[in-house]
């Protein structure tokens, strides 16, 4: 039996007990109206009984358990109270899972981000099941007057074998949530798991498909106004003056005004990211009304100059220049090819690669880059804030609600505890809603209207006015002995305005002589997480160049991979080298075999890569059609751990590769002279279904251990796998993204 | 302004708005059906499909004034409890994930699966061509339209 410490409090849990009212009211917020789902026609109890922050127990043993992370289609909404309902012990059937509001003293890390919300969840919520049953247990002990280790339970019931007795969990809940909290409890063995490894369908689903009002955007309240943002149309550029006079005289406008959203001298949180901290604002009754009006705002603007802001981030606190300028993407290729060229920061070095590479056999070496990237997400940027004097109600699509709280309470002048954010269903995230710019926006625009205010981005704005994946390049340079053995490895990245370059992810390892450089571009044009930051360039380049350097070696890609972690396995070179070779040749050896490599014919390129926390292979086969790349399918070998929910990881896995392949065939933002040149669907291309790969395996390496997160993992690898693949295809390497761009036609 | 009677999931509704108010926001902002979602206002993303007489139309760049005596379905009216065989095949692939973008896939494939009840998978691509997921659901949601077709059958 797998003990674990308790990290619940006597304190946390008095706290969570006095507010148990309020967790009465489950999914009867503001959904009130609606046709009730399936999991609301659950008989619903006369009282809940709350055992800890994530479970509420009924007297007629329904169990509400609270998702405490935010969804943006990750699906943790159905996942994380998995994993509570199986160290709980029940049955899934009679559990109602509700989305906790942002409420940091009564759960664990509430953010969306980083593919860590299985990850770093596991523990707390394994915990907090594992306790609410032996609370259970210990009320049934004290009831029977027997001893608390003869109890046993299944599927919501608990039983004592010797004397027969036995009794729902409904029926122990009074006695159990008045029980101190145990301090150390048991949680299961795996193979006792009921819940966790057996798919469960997403607990939204029929919400979703009969369109129910999921969404902050879907989000009215009495009295609540629309707002609209006029921004600059160039990053480089501010509001010089205003005239409002035509918007002010349209029908349904209630004004319009100039906000700051950061005092110049803020001291920012790393997560305060925005380059426009003056935004003209429209507000009126209803979205076509003030959408017009928008149109009729007449804003002269004027160059930014030189800005140095103060930037606390997780690097610690430092200050960073806002360069004036207005930027455009032909300037920055011809800065990161003149960077490309010199030296720059040493990240890693092991070994003496300059001697290696002289007396080489064989040198490589190859250039990657690619482009800005817009989020994109479905649901354009917007957020609800009712902001009173002494208090703040704030609704919105965030993936980070703790990182923007100190700005949201220093800013509206209110201490964090009057500031309550709801966290509602996201139409996707991807990094973008990280940040909260979007939450003080509409904070700051409620204030000075002094009423409810939902506040939305059109297309255009979400496109325009992002934060996004920057601009990245990387030189590569490898070096094989006269049998062919890698003998040296140089990588060095570059970017708008930062690198790409893991220095201690593989290859780093497994070669002796290694090194990783790092260079930087300074910019206006405001970046940030996007779907597997930096890997998401870097894993294109780094396994096209594998691909390549293998090739080159007169080596299978696979057995080339294979043959560089078994020497960092055996003989790892150098320090803190950021992977396990073993699971790292696992995927690779898994998906070999899945995908039938080496017997089977066809356009095919692989790719491997770990980032955050996942081992990733992936095997793409294409057909050209028409010039045209039809990807017929991807096979996917992953190793996350244990896996919770298997057919919603399948989902996931499936989303990143869709995802990967359309950013890597499509995916740009170009700017001139500050402007983004795209800014809705017609111009920035998104795959489609027509492009969508015709099929798609994900599998799973079966282990045991602790489970690591998909949102991410599988999305880097496929934009090698696709260049590899379309070398096969069209005889010539791809080098810069996106793909289509080259020589491809558009079809 | 100007008055409008609309039909919509078979209810009389008088609004009196702009006459160029696309239909997208009329059913958002002054019928509460929010179901019908705003991706991109320029026809470019399905999101916001609704049927007008059955067929499919993309409701952000429709004006009000247009409409006349057709019949509007959004997606709180497909079906009365949620199983419309579109609705089913969806929850049996659970294809969602954020989920934004499902009505419109869910109200093109209604249409298209009434045109074309036996589609093959080039014409559900074809078909469904015109609406984004950013997700990357499009095989689940290719899958769940062939099922569909087959619950209907």
């Amino acid at each position: 039996m797998t003990l674990v410490k308790n990290t619940i409090d006597r304190r946390s849990f008095l706290k969570v007990s006095a507010l148990a009212g309020g967790g009465m009211m489950l999914s009867f917020s503001w959904l009130a109206g609606c046709k009730p789902t399936a999991e609301e026609l659950l008989t619903l109890p006369k009282e809940w009984f709350e055992l800890n922050s994530y479970i509420k127990i009924g007297e007629n043993g329904v169990v509400t358990l609270m998702s405490p992370n935010p969804e943006f289609g990750s699906n943790v909404k159905t996942s994380m109270p998995m994993i509570l309902a199986d160290e709980l012990d029940v049955d899934w059937k009679n559990v109602i899972v509700q989305q906790a509001d942002f409420f940091p003293e009564r759960f664990n890390r509430q953010f969306t981000g980083g593919s860590q919300g299985i990850r770093q969840g596991w523990k707390p919520l394994r915990t907090a099941g594992a306790t609410a049953r032996q609370m259970l247990k210990n009320a049934a002990a004290q009831t029977w007057n027997v001893p608390a280790n003869e109890i046993t339970t299944e599927a919501g019931v608990l039983f004592h074998k010797t004397s027969g007795k036995q009794a729902g969990y409904g029926a122990m809940a009074s006695i159990a949530a008045k029980l101190e909290v145990p301090k150390d409890v048991p949680v299961k063995e795996i193979k006792d798991f009921k819940v966790i490894g057996n798919s469960k369908k997403n607990v939204e689903g029929a919400n979703i498909v009969t369109g129910k009002p999921l969404f902050t955007m879907d989000y009215k309240q009495e009295g609540m106004l629309i707002a609209m943002i006029v921004h600059p149309p160039a990053f480089g550029l501010k509001v010089k003056s205003v005239n409002d006079a035509a918007a002010r005289a349209m029908p349904g406008i209630k004004d319009v005004f100039v906000i700051q959203t950061l005092a110049d001298d803020y001291e920012r949180n790393g997560f305060d990211t925005t380059t426009f901290t003056e935004l003209v604002v429209v507000a009126g009754t209803s979205t076509w009304e003030v959408l017009n009006a928008k149109k009729s705002v007449q804003v002269e603007w004027e160059k930014i100059t030189d800005k140095n802001v103060v930037v606390a981030g997780w690097g610690g606190k430092q200050t960073v220049t806002i360069p004036a300028g207005l930027e455009s993407t032909l300037t920055h290729n011809a800065m990161m090819a003149e960077l490309s060229k010199k030296p720059a920061s040493v990240l890693r070095r092991d070994g003496n690669p300059e001697a290696a590479f002289k007396k080489a056999a064989k040198v490589l070496e190859r250039t990657y880059s690619a482009p800005f990237l817009a989020h994109n997400c479905m649901e354009p940027v917007n957020c609800f804030a009712h902001v009173t004097s002494d208090k703040a109600e704030i609704r919105g699509p965030i993936q980070a609600p703790e990182f923007i709280m100190q700005t949201l309470s220093a800013r509206l002048g209110m201490p964090r505890e009057k500031i309550s954010i709801k966290l509602e269903r996201m139409g996707g995230g991807f990094g973008q809603r990280a940040y909260g710019h979007h939450l003080v926006e509409a904070a700051v625009i409620s204030q000075k209207l002094n009423a409810p205010v939902k506040m939305m981005y059109t297309r255009e704005d979400d496109m325009t006015y992002g934060i996004y994946r920057p601009t990245y390049t990387a030189t590569y340079r490898a070096a094989l002995d006269e049998n062919n053995n890698l003998v040296a490895f140089h990588v060095k990245g570059g970017g708008v305005p930062e690198h790409a370059v893991h220095a201690n992810r593989f290859p780093a390892g497994a070669v002796d002589n290694y090194l990783a450089e790092g260079w930087q571009i300074n910019s206006n044009i405001t970046i940030g997480a996007f779907r597997a930051p930096r890997s998401n360039f870097i894993a294109g380049a780094e396994q096209s160049f594998l691909d390549e350097l293998a090739e080159l070696a007169g080596k299978d890609p696979i057995d080339f991979r294979l043959e560089l972690l078994q020497r960092a396995k055996d003989k790892p070179v150098g320090e803190n080298n950021d992977y396990d070779a073993d699971r790292y040749a696992g995927v690779l050896k898994l998906v070999r075999e899945k995908s039938n490599w080496g017997t089977q014919a066809g356009n095919r390129g692989v790719a491997a890569y770990f980032c955050h926390n996942t081992y990733v292979a992936e095997v793409v086969d294409l057909e050209m059609k028409n010039n045209q790349p039809i990807v017929q399918k991807v096979v996917a070998a992953v190793d996350c751990g244990i896996v919770i929910n298997p057919d919603a990881a399948v989902n996931m896995g499936e989303g990143g590769i869709v995802d990967g392949i359309g950013n890597a065939l499509f995916g740009e933002l170009t700017f001139v002279d500050g402007v983004p040149e795209k800014n809705n669907f017609h111009q920035y291309r998104m795959i489609r279904q027509k492009e969508a790969p015709k099929a798609i395996e994900v599998h799973f390496v079966k282990n045991e251990h602790e489970p690591t997160g998909l949102g991410e993992p599988l999305f880097p690898p496929v934009f090698a796998a696709v260049a590899n693949a379309l070398y096969k295809a069209k005889g010539k390497r791809y080098y810069q993204q996106p793909f289509l761009k080259e020589d491809i036609s558009l079809g | 302004m100007a008055a409008f009677s609309l039909t919509v999931n078979g209810k009389k509704h008088e609004v009196n708005v702009d006459p160029e108010t696309p239909v997208l926001w009329v059913l958002r902002d002054h019928l509460d059906l929010v179901g019908t979602k705003y991706g991109c206002g320029i026809a470019q993303c399905g999101a916001c499909t609704i049927h007008l007489d059955g067929r499919a139309m993309r409701s952000c760049v429709l004006p009000v004034s247009s409409v006349g005596e057709q019949k509007i379905t959004t997606i709180e009216g497909l079906s009365k409890n949620g199983d419309h065989p579109i609705q089913k095949a969806w929850l049996e692939h659970d294809v969602p994930q954020c989920g934004y973008c499902q009505a419109g896939q869910i109200m093109n494939a209604a249409a298209f699966l009434e045109e074309n009840p036996d589609p093959t998978d080039e014409q559900i691509e074809e078909a469904m061509n015109g609406n984004i997921c950013r997700c990357g659901t499009y095989l689940r949601i290719k899958a769940a339209i062939k099922t569909a077709a087959q619950i209907n059958s």
